[in-house]
This record gives structure tokens, sequence and C-alpha cells, in this order.
């Protein structure tokens, strides 16, 4: 009886459909040709290589979250921010990629700085819609401060990162793969690792989930919540950049880039706001949904309504959301997210 | 010592609960639309139709629609776009299947189609809240954006995957198209302003109004006093949709006359018109004109400003427009988390006890 009920609640009727959602693809992987196989193979790594450069902006959007319950819609645009400033200082100014990097990131925490002076100090308390409309209005203002100071155009970005078609796969697995995509996964996966012993072993990282954990009880020890502020929104400009890196390096920097931000929510409602490897693994899911989405369901829906047959074409403007929509609808606070209790 | 209530007394429940209770203020709003209606349709031309009146007019709607989503009810919705470019479709579909509609009836029915939209997408409003919502509107921004993108019924299958309104008339006159004049075109948004002005002020003053602000200030506590949440928030999304419908239809064929879905009615018409109503003061109707005046004027004036005395470049003036339109929307949340209705509330208050502040 109980296994019955649990097998009807949200979360059940989403497990069960999942389970046989996936056993059929299983079945169906299993019973087609060796040339799709490997077709879906390369749609699937292609799909969560994007999903990589998903997480890599999620992942800003969930330490900023964290530490300061602020949800910040400008993440994607300090992507498009540090990525500007790293082309100018590489094109205009000629500075190699090892001075550039440092400058691009001294620029990243002198923001972080000027953004807890101007904006957040004076927000404290306030209700968390009032932070998020605040962060679209600062959104704007970096995208206009980088237009202004660099111009609006597409500029190309080359940091040295490996281009073309990956020869391991191509020759190993009759797969292609962008040698880029690899790296933005290696660098993601250097990140986390990186970020997760910085809050593990470190001094400043201990005070970082302290403040993440109760901010009155990280006061009253001593904790100064402005310093973790612009420490977090430093990380958060360090992850942009590398985020508008690698989006820089794949098609160049430019205005789009900040519209990754939009695709992060989806992600962040998958992954849960308070967690870092929910922002991986909703980025991951999120990017392999889109190109199977993209490559199998367009067309199938296309069959289904016969006629007319190209309109679900493009269709990963939106399915990410309706991913996240429906996801939301059966487990509201994401795969790792905390349990949202609300009181009266 | 000229804008003051004494002396004013009240003798009936109709006085007590009129919308502008003080003497002083009906005269101003009378002294309002009579210039609205009679001196400007009489001096007004091309210029002020197509780059003022009508984008303020217009955009007034759509902030009122918003506001009752999010300033009353607190719903926040990024789909502003998208729901306009639903009324402006429905607009298109109503002008051209039934050629001898009247203008008026077009509109009004693309409001109620789009109300219909909007409910559905209000729905998933029952389970999440927040930011959460948020993210449940772009997916109705982006999908609707895309449906009118590339199902041909939507434009007629015309070549250009664009819509452009054709002729049409409200009451015998003209109001659409290339030969409509601009005081008709004018009169004919102004007269929907005023109408769905009235009709919303009296929604939020009357028990549905009430029911949604209950739920915007806390939801689960207006649940247990016997408002019934389901109610509220499908009401609040179909009355708000409906609002933004018929802005968007008035958007399209009135002001633009042809669109297309992309640019006319993408991410960044859902910011604008929110920034309008946190700029003008969320939960406010006079915020909701105040803003739209606002972000209709401010470019207009920084673009005269940049490029006519400094004489930068348009890209240049685009870029600092930006700019300063995030700094603006920073300072009113800091300084003034209840926008350009407030700063009018505070001035009506000195003004009150002006010259003897003591």
């Amino acid at each position: 009886m109980t296994a019955l009920s649990r097998l009807r609640s949200p979360e059940g009727i989403g497990l069960t459909l999942l389970a046989l959602f996936l056993a059929q693809g299983l079945w169906w992987l299993a019973t087609t040709d060796t040339g799709t196989r490997l077709f879906f193979y390369e749609v699937t790594l292609s799909g969560l290589l994007a999903g990589v450069m998903y997480s890599l902006v999620a992942l800003g959007f969930v330490l900023i979250y964290k530490s300061s319950g602020i949800f910040n819609f400008a993440q994607g645009v300090m992507a498009l921010f540090a990525g500007l400033f790293l082309t100018g200082f590489m094109n205009d100014f000629g500075a190699p990629v090892w001075l550039a990097i440092p400058m691009t990131l001294a620029v990243m925490v002198a923001t972080a700085f000027a953004i807890e002076h101007l904006v957040l100090r004076h927000l404290v308390n306030q209700e968390p819609i009032i932070l998020f409309m605040a962060t679209i209005g600062l959104a704007y203002v970096l995208e206009g401060i980088g237009d202004i100071v660099w111009g609006s155009d597409v500029k190309a970005l080359d940091v040295g990162l490996p281009n073309g078609a990956s020869d391991f796969f191509l020759d190993g697995f009759d797969i292609y793969v962008e040698k880029l995509e690899i790296a933005a996964a290696v660098v993601a996966g250097v990140l986390v690792i990186a970020l997760s012993l910085f809050s593990q072993y470190t001094r400043i990282g201990r005070a970082l989930r302290a403040v993440a954990d109760d901010h009155q009880a990280a006061l009253s020890v001593g904790i100064s919540l402005r310093m973790i502020w612009v420490i977090v929104w430093s990380i958060a400009g360090g992850v942009a950049l590398v985020a508008g890196m690698m989006w820089g390096a794949k098609s160049g920097v430019q205005f789009s880039l900040a519209l990754i931000a939009l695709k992060a929510l989806p992600v962040l409602i998958l992954g849960g706001f308070t967690s870092i490897p929910g922002a991986i693994v909703g980025g991951l899911i999120i990017g392999v949904g889109e190109k199977w989405a993209e490559i199998y369901l367009g067309p199938t829906l296309n069959g289904l309504f016969g006629w007319n047959a190209n309109w679900f074409t493009a269709i990963e403007n939106w399915f990410a959301y309706v991913l996240a929509l429906g996801f939301l609808l059966i487990r509201p606070q994401g795969l790792f997210g905390e349990k949202i209790i609300e009181r009266v | 010592m000229i804008y003051r209530e004494t002396g004013q007394f009240k003798t009936s429940y109709a006085e007590d609960s009129q919308i502008f209770p003080i003497a002083q203020d009906r005269y101003v709003f009378w002294a309002l639309m009579g210039f609205a209606f009679l001196v400007v349709p009489l001096v007004i031309d091309d210029y002020w139709e197509k780059s003022i009146l009508l984008p303020f007019l217009v955009y007034s709607l759509a902030a009122i629609g918003l506001n009752i989503l999010t300033g009353y009810c607190g719903q926040l919705s990024l789909g502003t776009g998208g729901f306009m470019a639903v009324g402006a479709y429905a607009a298109y579909k109503l002008m051209t299947g039934f050629p001898g509609l009247d203008m008026v009836i077009v509109v009004l029915a693309s409001g109620v189609i789009t109300a219909a939209v909007g409910m559905v997408f209000g729905l998933p409003s029952l389970r999440i809240k927040g930011f959460y919502l948020a993210v449940a509107t772009l997916a109705a921004q982006f999908f609707l954006i895309w449906l009118f993108n590339k199902v041909p019924w939507f434009y007629n299958n015309s070549a250009t995957g664009q819509i452009s309104a054709p002729e049409r008339t409200a009451f015998g006159v003209q109001v659409t198209g290339a030969a409509a004049s601009s005081s008709a075109s004018y009169l004919f948004c102004l007269i929907f302003v005023v109408l769905m002005g009235f009709a919303a002020k009296n929604l939020l003053r009357g028990r549905i109004g009430r029911s949604w602000m209950a739920i915007r200030d806390m939801d689960i506590a207006a649940e247990i006093i016997g408002v019934d949440p389901l109610r509220a928030k499908l009401s609040a999304f179909g009355v708000s949709s409906f609002y933004i419908g018929v802005a968007g239809a008035l958007y399209f064929a009135v002001w633009f006359g042809g669109a297309e879905p992309t640019e006319a009615f993408g991410i960044n018409v859902s910011f604008n018109v929110l920034f309008m109503i946190i700029i003008g003061g969320l939960g406010s109707m006079l915020g909701s004109f105040l803003g739209a005046a606002f972000i209709v004027l401010l470019p207009i004036l920084l673009k005269t400003a940049l490029v006519d005395w400094f004489s930068l470049g348009t890209a240049m003036a685009k870029h600092i427009e930006i700019t300063t339109l995030g700094a603006l929307i920073i300072l009113f949340l800091i300084l003034e988390p209840h926008g350009l209705a407030r700063l009018w509330a505070v001035a009506k208050e000195k003004l009150r006890l002006w010259p003897f502040p003591h």
C-alpha cells in the first residue's frame, strides 16, 4: 500500500516515466544499426560538452546565491564583461594571454568591490525579489560599460585553446568532437575541484560555508559579511571569466553571450539553487536534453503533426525552459536543493 | 496653500469612496482629460504620435497589466513580450480573417484571447513561486515567440514572416494603416487607456484586487483566511494578460502597423515593461503611467542630448542609454523602492502643509 502510494506521488510518477523513457531508449539503442548508434553517441557527447558550458555560468549563480541569497541575474553579463575586457587587453593593448588573464581578473575583483560598495551594501535586508531586480539593473550597467569601453561588435578571442576535431575520438571511435569543448570540460572539472578544495580546506572557504549556513551565526563569530560578499563576487567574477573565455573562444565575444544567463536558469532549477554538483549535473542534463530534443524529438513531433513538416526546428530555444518547468512540477526544490519549507 | 482638503466634507458613501477624494485632484484630473481629449488631437503631428504619445499609451496599458500581476499579486513575470505578441497576432488574425470587424471588437477580442493564453501559462504559478515562476514565464516568452516564428498559419504564410496591419476602421473612422490620421489613432488608443485604466483601478479597489494583494503579501496566510489561491492567481494572470494583450494589439495594429516577432516582442520588451513598473512603483496605478512615461521619454531625451548636443555616435548614445537605464534601476531600488509614485505622494504630502510645515 505504501509502495503504491509512493508510486502515485509526483516524484513516483516522474521516476516511473523516466525509467520507461530510459528503458525504451536503451532498447532502441541496442536494436538500431551502428551508424545511427555512433551518431547518437556523437549527439550525446556534444550535448554533454555544451552542457559543461551552461554549468560554468550556473556555477557562478550558485556561489553567489549560496553565500548571499542573491539571485544574480547579471552572471551571464559578467561573462560577457570579462570576455570583452580579455579581448580588449589582448587585441587593443597587445597583452599576451598570461598577462591579459590576470589583468581581467583584477578588473573582475574591482567590479566585485564596486558592486558591494555601490549596490549590495545599500540593499541589505531587502526582499529577494528587490535584489533580483537590482541585479537586472546591474546587468544593464555592466553591459553598457563593456560596450562603451570596447564597442559592441563581435570580437574573435584566441587564448591558445586547441581547435578543430579531436583526432583521438575521430580515429578511435569514429565520432566528431571539438577539441575546444573537451578543453572546456577539463577546465570546468578543474574549477569545480579547486572550488570544493578551497571551500573545504581554507580559512576563507570555511567562512564562506559558515555564511551560507547562517548569516547571523557567522556574523556573531566575527566573520565580516561585507568582505565575504566581495570575495564571493570576485570568485563569481573569476568563474565568469572562465565562462566568457570558453564561450568567446567558441563563438566570439558578443552580446548573445549574456543570453546564456537565461539558459542557466533552467539549469539551476534542475540542479537546485544551492548545490554546486547540482549546477554541473543540471547543466549536463540540459545540454543533452536540448540536443536530443533538436535531433530526435523535433522530427518526431513534425511527423506527429504530419502536414507541413518543418515547424519543430530550433526547439532548442525553449526546450530547456519547458524541461525545467516539467521538472519543477514534480520536484520544486531541484535535484540537489534543500527542501523548501514554508511557514506563516 | 492651494492644495488642501480643509472644508471638503463628504456626506455620502459614494463621495467617500470616490477615486480622487480631494477636490483639487479631481480638477487636475479633469483638466488633464480635457487637455488630452480636446487639445492634443488638434495639435498632434506624426512625430509626436509615433514616438511619444502612442508609445506612452501602449506601454501604459502593458505596465498596468504587468503591475496587476507583479505589483498587486506578487507573481514575477518575464513573459510580457510573449503575451504582447499573442495580442498582436490575435489582432492580426482577426483583422485579416474578418475584414468587416470593427477595430474595437478586434482589440477587445485579442485581449480575451491573450487572457486565455495567459491563464494557461499561469497554471504553474499554483505550484511554484518566486524565481521559479519567473523561469516558467520565460518558457512562455521563448515558446510563444518561437511559435509565431515557425507556424505559418499565424503570419498567413507571408514570405518574410512578418505581419502588417491592413486598413481597418473603428466606428467608421480609419485607425490603422498608412492613411489613418494621427489624431484618430491617438484618440483610439487614449479611449482604451482611459476606460481600461478606470476598470483596473476599480478592480483593484474591490474584492478581487484585495484578494490579489493578500496573495502577494503572504500566500499561505491568505489561503488560511479564505482567499482561494487558484482563483486569485489565475484571475490575476487572466486580467493582467488581457491588458497586455490589448496593449500588444494596439502596439502592432495602431502604433507600428507591422511587426516581426523576434525583434518587436523579444525579451527586451519584457524587461522594459518590468523596468517601467519598478521605476514607476510596484503596486500603483499612477506608477504604471509615470514609469511608462519615464521609460518612453528617457531614451528620446538622452538621444537628443548625446547625439545632438555632444555629437556622439548613435551607437555610443545607445550604450550610454543602457548604462543609464541600469544605473537608474539600481538607484531607484536603493533610494525609493516604491518608485516615482511614492515620490509624487511625498510631494503631495509636503504640498498640503506648505507654506507652514510645522
